[in-house]
């Protein structure tokens, strides 16, 4: 009998894998409630006004902080709106609209000097906290002086830190004035009024004041690392309980007030969040109509792409929302040869783009081939492609040849890709530019980093880059907002490079940053978006990254949720502060 | 009285020195390789075993000229085979790419032939598997015939180290080192490097396993007449291991490194499924799992193969080994 089990066992093995493939052609998704594919992206599905019942939310990770201090997740700052109220936020609505600015706490949107170095707003009257006192301009400048306190809390964007004049100002803790309001940089002579004094100029201040850290917070409530446990809500819904890692639950806040909030709902009687599901169960949920929404709102996972892609009823409930995120590729000019423009151009031309694409998932769920640094959601976008890749994308072989004999490597030359461990697609995206650059005889090694010391010890730190000849460096990046600065000044502006930590991998153009500093003091928008455009095409010039996709995110809205829609403002999330269930 | 039964010839009888030429030593009637292949060969599932592990090394020896012939180069992406949306290869039978010109199908995303990668993966394996093996038989059987012969505090000293390695997480052990040596080691680095880190980590830390098994045997070996023998002809500690022990031991050290090779075949497999295997795009049947779980329910064949691989060439190990351990010392049947 010994013998026989193991052929017993192939045999069960092999019925249960059969069984398995038959499971692939499903009946999943109920078919009430209207909706096509993609129509989130121009309308709102399943417009309604009734209020009750429980929102199911499901986030596969978690949070890195639910403190408005201390929170850079694109999700997070979506969300934080349901308990949170910032000087301004994007205009609710799909399209083109929702990429404007409007007032949220401030009465309108920001009065600045000629300079751009000071800005004025002043708060709505009436706004109360969930415990009914009201909300102060002193309160802004208090989780305004929270955020910068990187100690305390690590995570944030360090906009404020870096245009504030903050005089040596570091922390609150640290702070023996009354009220603990030391910062002279934010100003509030009065309860309604809050101006902020920068060290630079800049015209898109709104855009900061659209952040968590303008979300106010009482003094005397605040508990410092321990906030989060209890964030006081000035948004429609309030705290009900928070364990980390496992659970959120928010219930309405009845001190919330519509008549000075025409920009949020408040429908569901509760909005229960559990966190740390798996991502595939998760998926499955929200296909079985047990689960609302993916918080995260990055996407569903691979298989269930395929299972929405392949039934028209699932499909009809998923749109492919186009982000600005980018995936590309980054070139090192400390490691030879990339720090010749030839072999760099060589590069642009051999990549093939159309591998990369479908590594990511494909044109629904991985995104558009892309041609140049900024996308379609950015104000201003100019859609150039200076190194085109050919028919089919695959790369132009015949074009990068000939800048491999500019640069003095007719043969090609060897280097090394670095991707993240735990990014699958990543790596296959890194397998599939490995051939495509195999091809003119370039010749790759890959190496997997872990991605959480991505930045701070590997390929962000350029000692560790040109220690182990890191020539080419995977990378992906979504905008903080959707606009120029919020997207690009992070990644191509040489002054914020430095010792390790860095996100700018490798791109030092002195023109580019005096644009920069151009379009941080021109007022227009439109004016604004066209010098965006211009330090797009002059770093694409110096073909220091190779971008390579526009990420979508395939998402899915149950059909039993309503007023779903897609915010370009919010970077292609749906809207969690306008869902109902009823 | 005449005698009833004629003793005579020796037509069933193994002639001892011709035999035992290969081994050395003297043996006392337990393990003549005469018998014990005639054993073997009469045991129809265990040849099974052989031939099937036959087939796997010579499949991995040649591997380039397979792939060659019957399949496309391990590395190469072949998009055009699959559907760019649904990722999943878009002809052959429940879309796993089955065709004439790739005989396993294909990869989902990436479009790579499968029975290259099979074959190329089979290398990886069988290498890391036997030197590991061999690594841990080595240090094994030294350190299990000195605790088993010599006794006392060195006896004690290295059964406790045996039990503390017995209890060592591995895998753990294996993640953690893998994550941290890097560059260049001992003049090796790449793919290199991981290679021998695999060997090192698989074979070092299954020593016990078989000192284990040698020492008990040594320990039974010890207390017979030929040992006193050889002590009293005034034979040294080392002569009396290596010359006199250590072929009796050759059976069960041949038998239960046959049966360690799958459960580090197993080990390989399980690390580099949980990516700390070699780089990428060196195939491994381990690799080739974990890229196909998260999408089994879309392409279930892609699972299929290399757990197939794998669960196959255990088996014919196991095969082997139990077939070996029976035809070698029937007295444990």
């Amino acid at each position: 009998m010994r013998r026989r089990t193991p052929l017993v066992a192939v045999g069960v093995a092999l019925a249960l894998a059969l069984a398995a493939c038959g499971g692939s052609g499903d009946s999943g998704g109920s078919s009430s409630g209207s909706g096509t594919f993609n129509a989130g992206l121009t309308t709102t599905v399943n417009q309604s006004t009734k209020t009750g019942g429980t929102l199911r939310i499901g986030n596969a990770g978690d949070w890195d902080n639910v403190d408005p201090a201390d929170t850079y997740y694109g999700y997070s700052w979506d969300f934080i709106r349901l308990y949170g109220r910032a000087l301004t936020m994007f205009k609710p609505g799909p399209g083109k609209e929702g990429l404007q600015l409007v007032p949220d706490l401030a009465q309108n949107l920001g009065e600045h000097s000629a300079d751009f170095k000071t800005w004025t707003y002043k708060l709505k009257p009436g706004i109360k906290y969930e415990d009914g006192t009201p909300v102060r301009a002193q309160d802004v400048k208090y989780d305004v002086e929270r955020t910068l306190d990187k100690s305390t809390f690590p995570n944030g964007p360090t906009y404020f830190n870096d245009f504030l004049d903050t005089k040596g100002y570091t922390s609150p803790y640290k702070d023996k004035t009354p009220g603990k309001l030391g910062l002279k940089a934010v100003e509030t002579p009065d309860d309604t009024t809050i101006i902020f004094h920068l060290k630079k100029p800049f015209s898109g201040f709104d855009y900061f004041a659209m952040l968590p850290a303008t979300i106010p917070v009482p003094q005397a409530k605040d508990t410092g690392a321990n906030y989060k446990m209890h964030v006081v809500s000035t948004g429609p819904y309030k705290f009900e309980s928070y364990t980390p890692g496992k659970s959120l639950n928010l219930v309405r806040n009845t001190n919330w007030d519509p008549a000075t909030d025409p920009n949020r709902k408040q429908l569901p009687d509760r909005i229960q969040v559990q966190i740390g599901i798996n991502a595939d169960d998760l998926d499955n949920r929200l296909m079985a109509g047990s689960m609302d929404m993916d918080v995260a709102g990055t996407g569903v996972q691979a298989a269930a792409a395929a299972r929405i892609q392949s039934n028209p009823n699932l499909k009809k409930n998923a749109d492919s929302s186009p982000t600005a995120r980018l995936n590309y590729i980054s070139m090192s000019q400390s490691v030879p040869p990339f720090d010749n423009i030839h072999c760099r151009r060589a590069v642009q031309y051999a990549t093939d783009k159309a591998a990369m694409q479908t590594a990511w998932g494909g044109p629904l769920s991985g995104g558009d081939v892309a041609t140049h640094l900024l996308m379609p959601l950015i104000p201003g976008n100019q859609d150039i492609n200076p190194y085109p890749s050919g028919p089919g994308n695959h790369g132009d072989l015949a074009k990068a040849k000939a800048e491999l004999q500019q640069c003095g490597k007719p043969n090609g030359f060897s280097t090394v890709i670095s991707a993240r461990t735990e990014r699958p697609k990543e790596i296959q995206a890194a397998l599939a530019m490995q051939q495509g650059l195999q091809k003119v005889g370039i010749k790759t090694e890959i190496k997997k980093y872990p991605q959480g010391d991505y930045f701070k010890l590997y390929a962000g730190n350029p000692a560790y880059v040109k220690k182990n000849g890191l020539g080419l460096l995977s990378m992906s990046w979504g905008a903080d907002w959707t606009e120029g600065f919020g997207f690009l000044s992070q990644i191509v502006d040489s002054r914020v490079i430095r010792d390790a930590g860095n996100t700018n991998l490798g791109v030092t153009d002195p023109a580019v940053d005096k644009l920069i500093d151009k379009a941080t003091t021109t007022a227009d928008d439109t004016a604004r978006g066209a010098i965006w455009a211009q330090i797009d095409a002059k770093v694409m010039d110096g073909a220091w990254m190779v971008p390579f996709l526009d990420v979508k995110q395939l998402l899915y809205r149950p059909p039993n949720v309503k007023n779903a829609y897609v915010s370009q403002g919010l970077n292609g999330y749906y809207d969690y502060a306008q869902l109902g269930v009823k | 009285m005449t005698a009833p039964i004629e003793v005579t010839g020796s037509e069933s009888e193994a002639q001892p020195e011709a035999v035992l030429a290969g081994m050395g030593g003297k043996v006392e009637g337990r393990s003549l390789g005469q018998i014990a292949w005639m054993r073997l060969r009469r045991d129809k599932v265990a040849m099974s075993g052989g031939v099937l592990v036959l087939v796997l090394i010579l499949m991995a020896i040649f591997a380039p000229l397979l792939s060659s012939w019957f399949g496309h180069p391990p590395s190469e992406f072949h998009q055009d085979m699959i559907d760019p949306n649904l990722q999943r290869p878009l002809h052959g039978p429940w879309h796993s790419g089955v065709s004439a010109e790739f005989p396993l199908g294909v990869e989902p995303t990436s479009g790579r032939d499968i029975f290259s990668r099979i074959v190329y993966g089979a290398r990886i394996s069988l290498l890391i598997a036997f030197l590991a093996t061999l690594l841990s038989v080595i240090l094994g059987s030294t350190l299990g015939i000195i605790a088993g012969y010599f006794g006392g505090w060195v006896d004690t000293v290295i059964a406790r180290a045996m039990d503390i390695f017995l209890a060592f997480p591995i895998l753990l052990f294996a993640i953690a080192l893998a994550g941290v040596v890097q560059g260049k080691v001992f003049g090796l680095s790449g793919n290199g490097l991981r290679i021998a880190l695999l060997i090192f980590i698989i074979g070092f830390f299954n020593w016990a396993y078989i000192g284990r098994i040698i020492r008990g045997q040594t320990l039974s070996l010890r207390e017979r007449e030929f040992v006193d023998a050889a002590r009293s002809m005034g034979a040294r500690a080392p002569y009396i291991l290596f010359r006199e022990l250590l072929p009796n031991l050759i059976a069960p050290i041949l038998v239960y490194s046959t049966l360690l090779i799958p459960t580090n075949i197993l080990f390989e497999a399980a690390l580099s499924y949980l990516g700390v295997g070699v780089n990428e795009p060196t195939p491994t049947w381990g690799g080739m799992l974990a890229q196909a779980v998260p999408i089994y329910s879309v392409d279930p064949w892609f699972m299929i193969v290399p757990g197939l691989a794998i669960f196959v060439t255990v088996l014919a190990f196991n095969l082997c080994g139990d077939g070996l351990r029976d035809a070698l010392d029937p007295r444990t049947r």
